[in-house]
């Protein structure tokens, strides 16, 4: 059997019709790391993978009850809690931190028979959107060495892209599956907030968070989210509401789908080398049945310094914990317990986290709290009204993931600025909270990927995934 | 000039329920320190709070208790600030929106002291110094309640009376075991002089962690003297936290304003909003205990003296104890006589009353003194006997041989046998009848194992004697 570039669902089928065993898929992709391992997509392959693989085959010989990924070798995001293993988030401080516990997505993984093969490179606590802010160096792109990976979920994109593994879990709290996906040509999508429970993902901005997969294709992901999805005791903010088939909601129709597009969006894509890439599919949809119209929100520009002020006010309350009282590394041996905060704190965590620390706590500070954070939420309302009134009337939003393709390594490295408005498309979804796919569409001036944003409602995927996989399934 | 102080009071209780309040783990005194943490109250990254329904529930019935306003809809924020003992660096806790408002106690002197709010809050470990500092995480994330009041409180004895009658009803609602010895009750008082009379407030200082209300009225004490002469000889009084010193019996400046944390409260983003509609409170309320003044009235219409009415309904689980007591056997002069006497004497507040003697077992015995099968004498050797073992009443009072009263005769005899022993009886007890009774009461009880009545020995002895 031909083991290169297989889907999750081959895998699982091929496994339980024992047509193929486990540790050889995973021997193969143990390979395939091993190769790429100047890519520095994956920070650690976890020693017990191969028996891990081993039990599967085991499991598969003794004829027991198979779960949905039975065998499905797959790499976790570095911020992903796997008990027993190390969870660094790409950082020097938790370098030798050792996960106590299992996250509640991955749980539900394994309990439907995927195994864990190691932990993929990403920016320092998912502060980033090129994986330059690894304190293990940068991930390159697949395609492309000069080239960023994306970020933060920059080594899973490459992974999947490179086929270290069958699919990767990655994190977006403002872009950071979707972008690294749309770099590096593959599929990846941000679920609702509240649709995958947060238990076991490291913070960054808890109120934007969300744990997804990024995968091959549409379908891998829409089974993946359908096993992970669902109401989690362990996070109150994870939903109640039932999870759908996502698999089986995928048709072969577009007809009647209603597609909005922001003008704001497009006046900022008609200036790019790449607005016929994203025309062509527009036509390919309305050649199917599919109706597009375009709405206008003036104020669309202002939803990027809402998230960052969110989103670093958040991360510096939630990064307190990690202070090398409890755990983790700690910084020069000091006498008084302030001196350890600030060794440990500043000789351990990067400058990217550092900065989005210090704005945190500025944003948040007594005399800047109304002119930074309170406007900030009051802007996310605002923007919540404004799109819940374009999805009156459609039920999908297209925009690109980001402005074209991947950047050169170090290209942004010195001006935080530019590398920030690269987040201005992906950040859309985690202000209103709505799902959004990243799936590939064409390929800019350099010939990497470029990739197109599909958003819906809330718990909307369905919806999404029936849309990107019609797209997807186009012939060039 | 004439000084008067302004305080108010923030009072922390921490609530008995079984789990901490943000995680499963048990909420529990004096363990193994690091016993009951997990990767929540930890603070291990990834971990969420999931909150405890329980901790809504005891916050709201202290609210209902004290007149609160209970908001349909609050939510938790962090306080962010950094110590060794709070391992998220952040405490969850309510500022902008508590779970109570208002509110207020009633003091004797017709004043009415108001409270601001109540909020649920949770609790930091607890440092252990040493050579080095342990860390105990056994108390992070157990539930507070944090109870401020208005600046309300004019002198002393009205702070006092104030924390006194709060700790009635906090225990009353049976959320708090209210033991300060264990912290479970602490307070910070704000406090400025102001001259009698002025609207206008003086500068304010606070005084953290006071842990009993005798130090509370010490400080205060302390404070009000120390400001008034600040005041006097000419000079202001600056704003800062002080704490008390115990042993000097002094308070010391600890910070002053200028560095003043900012705690950078925002909502947490783990926790939902509270909601708590109109008919959960009212099924909360159904929760509540009967006030003490409910029960001093039901008591004083059964016809208990007041006094034996207030010390039944000030504690709960004795007035619990006496009600269910009561329906075993009805008779609440010598129920409320025999609980306060004698089960009360063995009561040390730590255990529970039902452990000492089950109501079932002190009604039997009080019902066989009453119908006459038992002395009271021999009453208070069974129940003591049945203290010892727990065993049936019926059972040890066969054991003993102390069941039925011996016939008059044999009281007759008995005290014959003691004038032929103590011929002087008879001399000694026209001098003091009193004393030769009680001599001859227990020479009796001695010969007749207890089976006689006190009464009819004296009975007996009157006639003999004269």
């Amino acid at each position: 059997m031909n083991l290169a570039n297989l889907t999750a669902i081959e895998i699982a089928e091929s496994i339980r019709a024992k047509k193929l065993k486990c540790v050889d898929i995973t021997e193969y992709y143990l390979s395939q790391i091993k190769k790429y391992k100047d890519k520095n997509a994956v920070l650690e392959v976890f020693d017990d993978a191969m028996a891990c693989a081993q039990k599967i085959d085991d499991r598969v010989a003794s004829g027991e009850h198979l779960g949905k990924l039975i065998g499905v070798p797959i790499l976790i995001k570095d911020n992903i809690m796997y008990n027993g293993h190390i969870s660094s988030s790409a950082s020097k401080i938790l370098e030798h931190y050792v996960a106590p516990y299992t996250a509640t997505a991955l749980d539900r993984l394994l309990q439907e028979g995927v195994v864990v093969l190691g932990r993929t490179n990403m920016d320092e606590f998912a502060m980033g959107g090129s994986c330059e802010n690894s304190a293990y160096g940068p991930c390159k792109n697949a395609h492309d060495d000069k080239y960023v990976s994306g970020g933060s979920s920059g080594g899973s994109a490459v992974a999947v892209a490179l086929d270290m593994c069958a699919f990767a879990l990655g994190s977006d709290t403002g872009g950071s599956i979707r972008q690294p996906s749309s770099y590096n040509g593959v599929v990846g999508l941000k679920p609702t907030y509240g649709r995958v429970s947060r238990y076991g993902l490291t913070a960054y901005a808890d109120s934007l968070d969300t744990l997804g997969a990024i995968t091959k294709n549409v379908a891998d992901n829409a089974l993946v989210l359908s096993i992970m999805a669902g109401k989690d005791t362990r996070d109150m903010t994870s939903s109640p509401i039932k999870v759908d088939d996502y698999l089986h909601s995928i048709e072969n129709t577009i007809k009647g789908k209603k597609i909005a597009i922001i003008k704001e969006v497009q006046e900022l894509v008609d200036k790019t080398d790449y607005a016929h890439v994203y025309q062509n599919i527009i036509d390919f949809c309305q050649e199917h049945g599919a109706f597009v119209t375009k709405c206008s929100i003036p104020e669309y520009k202002s939803i990027l310094p809402t998230y960052y002020t969110l989103a670093m006010a958040e991360a510096s309350s939630n990064l307190s914990r990690i202070d090398g009282i409890r755990y983790g590394d700690r910084g020069r041996d000091s006498d008084t317990v302030n001196d350890i905060y600030t060794s440990t704190r500043t000789e351990l965590f990067g400058n990217e986290v550092k900065r989005r620390i210090m704005l945190g706590n500025f944003v948040l500070s007594s005399t800047h709290y109304n002119s930074y954070y309170q406007k900030a939420k009051k802007v996310t309302t605002f923007m919540q009204n404004k799109f819940a009134e374009v999805f009156d009337f459609c039920d999908l939003i297209f925009m690109p993931t980001s402005f074209g393709e991947a950047f050169e390594i170090g290209s942004k490295t010195s001006d935080p600025v530019s590398m920030y408005i690269e987040d201005m498309f992906t950040v859309t979804a985690n202000i209103l909270g709505v799902p959004a796919i990243s799936i590939p569409v064409g390929k800019g001036s350099h010939g990497l990927p470029i990739g197109l944003q599909i958003l819906s409602k809330h718990f909307a995927e369905s919806e999404i995934y029936n849309m990107a996989n019609f797209i997807m399934s186009r012939g060039e | 000039m004439e000084w008067e102080m302004v305080v108010g009071l923030e009072i922390h209780a921490e609530l008995n329920t079984e789990t901490k309040a943000f995680c499963a783990c048990k909420n529990a005194f004096g363990d193994e320190p690091n016993t009951h943490v997990c990767p929540t109250c930890m603070g291990m990254p990834g971990a969420l709070p999931v909150l405890n329904k329980q901790a809504v529930i005891d916050t709201v019935l202290v609210g209902l208790s004290l007149g609160c306003t209970i908001n349909e809809r609050s939510y938790f924020e962090r306080k962010n600030y950094f110590y060794p003992d709070l391992a998220k660096g952040y405490q969850i806790t309510q500022m902008n929106s508590p779970i109570c408002t208002g509110g207020g106690i009633h003091l004797s002197n017709g004043r009415f002291i108001r409270f601001n709010r109540i909020q649920l809050e949770e609790d930091a470990g607890k440092l252990i110094h040493g050579d080095v500092t342990k860390i105990d995480f056994n108390r992070c994330g157990v539930p507070l309640i944090e109870m401020v009041t208005e600046p309300d409180l004019r002198s002393v004895s009205e702070i006092t009376e104030f924390l006194n009658t709060l700790k009635q009803t906090i225990m009353y609602t049976g959320v708090c075991n209210c033991r300060m010895e264990r912290g479970e009750l602490r307070f910070d008082v704000n406090l400025s002089i102001r001259e009698k009379g002025a609207s206008e407030y003086g500068a304010r200082v606070e005084m953290k962690n006071l842990n009993s209300f005798k130090n509370v009225g010490l400080a205060v004490a302390y404070e009000y003297n120390r400001q008034v002469n600040i005041l006097e000889s000419g000079k202001c009084v600056d704003s800062e936290t002080r704490g008390w010193n115990d042993s000097l019996g002094e308070t010391f400046a600890m910070r002053d304003k200028e560095d003043v944390s900012d705690y950078r409260y925002f909502r947490d983003p783990d926790l939902p909003d509270i909601i708590i509609k109109p008919a959960d409170i009212e099924s909360i309320r159904r929760l509540l205990p009967e006030p003490i003044s409910a029960k001093l009235s039901r008591y004083a219409a059964i016809g208990l003296d007041d006094s034996v009415c207030r010390q039944i309904a000030s504690d709960k689980y004795i007035a619990e104890y006496f009600d269910t007591t009561l329906k075993n056997y009805y008779d609440p002069r010598e129920v409320a006589n025999w609980i306060l006497k004698d089960v009360l004497k063995i009561y040390d507040g730590s255990q529970d009353l039902p452990s000492i003697i089950s109501s079932e077992s002190l009604a039997s015995i009080i019902r066989m003194v009453a119908e006459g099968r038992l002395t009271r004498a021999n009453g208070r050797v069974l129940f003591e006997e049945v203290v010892a073992t727990h065993e049936d009443p019926e059972k040890l009072i066969k054991k003993l041989g102390i069941a039925g009263l011996v016939e008059e005769s044999e009281i007759v005899s008995a005290i014959s046998e003691l004038m032929k022993l103590a011929p002087n009886v008879v001399d000694d007890y026209k001098l003091n009848p009193e004393k030769v009774i009680n001599y001859a009461i227990g020479y009796v009880m001695q010969k007749t194992r207890g089976r006689a009545r006190a009464e009819k020995i004296k009975e007996i002895i009157e006639e003999v004697f004269v």
